[in-house]
């Protein structure tokens, strides 16, 4: 933090744009550049620009890790356990290692090795080899050897619960304790295959629902969740003496440096990450993985580039997922809707890994004096989870949003009146009021009051996500001598546009046209960036893009102030030209002032500053902004009761992120969270076969995803909710936006028929059986 | 719905004098993008992979490999196809039409530039097939309604969600025929 001589005073604008804006004073570090005004006077910053790499998109010319081909590349291939818990007794890669067009093996469960040699899940890696084609590899694969001895095992998080049922880990082998995605600390008993709880809370529940008028419970579902990155998972790796080059489709190419230079013991210096193109992440490309590893060793071994691309299987079995959730949720409320207690008890599994808890959702969006959540998480044979989108919030917000609507229902109040009582946001309370106007809410009617057949309702559900910020992101801005610009950063653009952002902010502090600012990003070469993940790019990297433009900007106007016969601070950059602030007569062109340019080329690194005003949280690299990110979304669904289908009309999602830099971006990225849960909340499921432990559907065809026939009307509203707190005061969209879809699509689904579905996916079979038509499936 | 079935002969190629189709090498010459390509490929090698390797044209891209994505969707004949599932033996005389064919020089399809200009792209991977299927489209349905293009679409994924953007780009893209 800055000592007091080094900070200044400012007035920075604050507060709604729709309610009305005000401004807030706030000490700013002395190097940070003056406030942004709002979007509406602003030039490039707020408006809905075409993305700087839209052309090499849509011609195909992009490059993706997947397009990546070296001189001599090799192609790499994993074999995989067709066992769901297995020792490997004896491997014999020798018939493999003979095949021709063989350039190197890796053994990796090795019968020696107990910490390896037990598979736990069906798509476990038991050997990798390198060659010459993706056919020879394959070839090699199924000349390997490998005596398994089965053992018992699991696939059913409720089989897994039981005190006899197949323990999945002994005490060496279980995660100590899981960082990403939903957090499971560490030092949580195990017994059987169930490890915890992980207990929050404050107050005193019990005393809290002894105070309660109304009790409403219920027991919630989710299944499992593929993320489905239509790029699959991918790498190339280039190891030379001088060092490792590494191509990687990821979503943190500085995280990924890290992780190498410590596997494989290199200086940073020498490692170097590349992602030019990036096909999807959604949190399952957050680290280097086992995969990754083992393309860097194979490339060591075989003294050449070695790719390897996961096929559809491996993705859907082995590269993560959004784990299964049961929830019992509890709350206990007062007549005038207030609540007194607020009990979660949650059982989560994400396979062989940690971390399947339904989040803090509960705890922090409505106020509430007691609340108390206990987190277990049950291990199964099953492939690891890892973060997805909003992990362990969609889950949270599946549970609690249903039993606040089910609170309204039973004192009689409006969902949406009951929330105005106890959800203490504005920004919220002004989102219900646009959604409700826009969703016709005055029109909701009684839950199954249709006449036919095809029941028609309304509801609502609200997200809650903290705004992530990453303080370890630099970002380089370059003047050349003839006029050209660029912005350099490590940071990746994973689909959500953080390249054109980049532009604009560059472009509107230099008053340039977007299209004359070049981006290149994606390169640990340049300075290191933050991970697209934890919907923190935006809000991390266009603040010191920002600062860094304007640091040029400076020595751009301290250049050219003496023949402009005006002080250096009385320049401005707008429209291509460098003036004197009040006299645009006196100004030369943005070209010519950068001929002026002492050297070559006058650049700025800047890193990202704390927040204005400092931030809630402070973890390392990473912090938590004082204020919450979040969104009220509204469906409107039409559920046949003789078939069982739900079909979404329209969704309209009501959302913020600080200030927009791109409304358009920002409207594309809502509509992929919309149809994300969606689709969770219609589709998607994870099917393992209990008999073989297999999953049945590891494709794209059975594992069932929205598409554009499911896709409902999709009314996006994104507020504009200034705080004074950064350079840009911009900040994330991609998990808020996929929170509340699902529940806000269930509420819907009970004022349409007067039952509740208690369980995603809400499959025809699971409707049916709700309304009592067919029995329950398990 | 969507693309039209496709009967494919084994026909033309350059196999040499041996009765069979191999299973080594073997010469074939594709029509791709207007130029005939001769290239080696294996028989077992699809359509998808023999442009993504041999001819270097990786606007084409693979996500599941079975015809489940249309990630992989060129023309053939002017047909939207999977790639992915037509092996590159079996093309014969046909004519390829990829992504990077689409556009005239640096003059994009009124599909391609519509799809920027209404950001119907996020992570860019479906993008190429997409805007395939779209441009058939409009090829022979010039005037198409939304629930034309979704069914054009809908063997598509695209896990970023854009279809609500794909389908306004599209509906431009034909205003702007219209228009001309």
């Amino acid at each position: 933090m800055a000592n007091e001589e080094t900070l200044r005073s400012e007035t920075l604008p604050s507060g709604i744009l729709s309610v009305g804006l005000g401004e807030v004073r706030r000490q700013v570090p002395a190097d940070e550049p003056p406030p942004l005004p709002p979007n509406a006077e602003l030039s490039v910053i707020g408006r809905p620009v075409a993305r700087h790499d839209g052309r090499a998109k849509v011609t195909g010319a992009t490059r993706f890790t997947v397009d990546v081909a070296l001189p001599g590349m090799l192609y790499g291939r994993i074999l995989r356990s067709p066992m769901p818990h297995a020792t490997v007794r004896r491997i014999d890669v020798s018939a493999a290692a003979r095949h021709p067009g063989i350039r190197a093996v890796l053994v990796i469960a090795r019968p020696e090795d107990p910490a390896s040699s037990v598979l736990r899940y069906v798509g476990a890696p038991v050997a990798a080899v390198a060659a010459n084609s993706l056919a020879a590899a394959d070839e090699a694969l199924r000349l390997v050897q490998v005596e398994y001895e089965s053992l018992p095992f699991v696939v059913d998080l409720n089989r897994a619960r039981e005190p006899t049922a197949a323990p999945v880990h002994d005490s060496t082998s279980v995660p100590p304790g899981y960082s990403s995605g939903y957090p499971a600390p560490a030092g949580l008993p195990l017994k059987g295959n169930v490890r915890g709880p992980a207990i929050i809370g404050r107050g005193d529940i019990a005393q809290g629902f002894e105070q309660a008028e109304i009790h409403v419970e219920g027991e919630y579902v989710t299944h499992v969740q593929t993320h489905c990155c239509l790029e699959p998972h991918a790498i190339v790796a280039d190891w030379r003496g001088d060092g490792l080059t590494v191509y990687m489709s990821t979503q943190y190419t500085a995280g990924v440096r890290h992780e190498l230079a410590e596997a494989f013991g290199l200086p940073l210096s020498r490692v170097r990450v590349i992602v030019e193109g990036m096909g999807g992440g959604f949190g399952s490309k957050s680290t280097l993985g086992s995969y990754g590893r083992y393309a860097v060793t194979l490339s060591r071994q075989a003294q050449a580039p070695v790719r390897i691309v996961l096929d559809r299987k491996e993705e859907q079995t082995d590269a993560g997922n959004r784990p299964g959730t049961w929830q019992r949720v509890h709350l206990g409320a007062r007549h005038d809707g207030s609540l007194t207690s607020i009990s979660i008890v949650s059982y989560g599994t994400a396979g062989v890994a940690l971390g399947a808890g339904v989040g803090n959702i509960a705890g922090s969006l409505y106020t509430c004096p007691n609340f108390e959540s206990a987190q277990y998480d049950v291990f199964i044979n099953a492939g690891p989870g890892c973060a997805m989108r909003a992990p362990g919030a969609v889950p949270g917000a599946w549970g609690l949003e249903q039993a606040v609507d089910a609170i309204a229902e039973r004192l009689i109040l409006d969902p949406l009146a009951l929330r105005d009582r106890i959800d203490p946001s504005q920004v919220r309370r002004e989102q219900r009021r646009i959604g409700a106007q826009r969703i016709g809410w005055q029109h909701r009617h009684a839950p199954g009051a249709d006449p036919g057949p095809v029941k028609r309702g309304l509801g609502v559900a609200q997200s809650l996500w903290g705004a992530n910020v990453q303080i370890n992101a630099a970002c380089e801005v370059r003047v050349m001598r003839d006029g050209s610009v660029e912005v350099l950063s490590s940071v990746q653009d994973i689909g959500t546009g953080t390249g054109t952002v980049l532009a604009q902010v560059v472009a509107e502090v230099l008053g340039l046209p977007i299209e004359t600012i070049v981006v290149r990003i994606g390169d640990t070469e340049f300075p290191a960036g933050p991970p697209s993940y934890g919907s923190r790019a935006t809000a991390s990297i266009t603040p010191p893009a920002r600062t860094a433009a304007w640091r040029v900007l400076q020595s751009l106007c301290r250049e050219n102030a003496p023949a402009l016969h005006a002080a250096p601070e009385d320049l401005v950059a707008r429209a291509g030209r460098i003036e004197v602030r009040g006299d645009p007569s006196r100004s030369i062109s943005f070209g010519e002032a950068a001929m002026r340019l002492r050297t070559d080329c006058v650049s700025a690194v800047a890193s990202r500053a704390d927040d204005y005003g400092g931030f809630r949280q402070r973890m390392g690299d990473a912090a938590i902004a004082q204020q919450d990110l979040g969104g009220v979304q509204f469906a409107a669904v039409a559920v046949d009761t003789e078939t069982g289908v739900i079909r979404v009309e329209r969704v309209v999602a009501i959302q913020d992120c600080g200030r927009p830099i791109n409304p358009r971006q920002i409207e594309s990225q809502v509509h992929g969270g919309v149809l994300m849960g969606l689709s969770f909340a219609l589709f998607e499921e994870r099917i393992l076969d209990q008999h073989s432990g297999r999953m049945v559907n590891p494709n794209l065809e059975q594992y069932k995803l929205a598409g554009s026939r499911e896709t409902p009307d999709i009314d996006v509203v994104i507020l504009e909710n200034y705080q004074g707190t950064s350079a840009t005061d911009a900040y994330g969209i991609a998990e808020p936006s996929n929170i509340a879809t699902a529940p806000a699509i269930g509420n819907a689904v009970y004022n349409a028929i007067g039952v509740r579905v208690r369980s995603v996916p809400m499959t025809p079979a699971t409707v049916l059986a709700a309304l009592g038509s067919t029995p329950a499936r398990h | 719905m969507g693309a039209a079935p496709i009967i494919l002969a084994h026909a033309a190629v350059g196999c040499g004098e041996s009765s069979g189709i191999g299973p080594g090498i073997i010469g074939v010459s594709l029509s791709v993008n207007g130029r005939l390509r001769a290239l080696q490929v294996e028989p077992r090698t699809t359509l998808a992979e023999a442009l993504r390797g041999a001819l270097g044209l990786t606007g084409t891209k693979i996500a599941c490999n079975r015809g489940a994505c249309s990630a992989c969707t060129v023309w053939l004949d002017g047909a939207p196809v999977c790639s992915c599932t037509l092996l590159a033996i079996d093309i014969g005389t046909r004519s390829v039409t990829t992504i990077e064919g689409l556009s005239r020089g640096d003059s994009l399809h009124p599909v391609q530039a519509a799809f920027v200009e209404h950001d119907a792209l996020q992570c860019g991977f479906c993008t190429p097939g997409m805007v395939m299927s779209c441009a058939a489209l409009l090829r022979g349905t010039p005037h198409p309604t939304a629930s034309d293009i979704q069914d054009a679409i809908s063997g598509h994924v695209c896990r970023c969600g854009t279809y609500p953007h794909v389908i306004a780009a599209t509906l431009a893209a034909a205003k702007a025929n219209r228009a001309q």
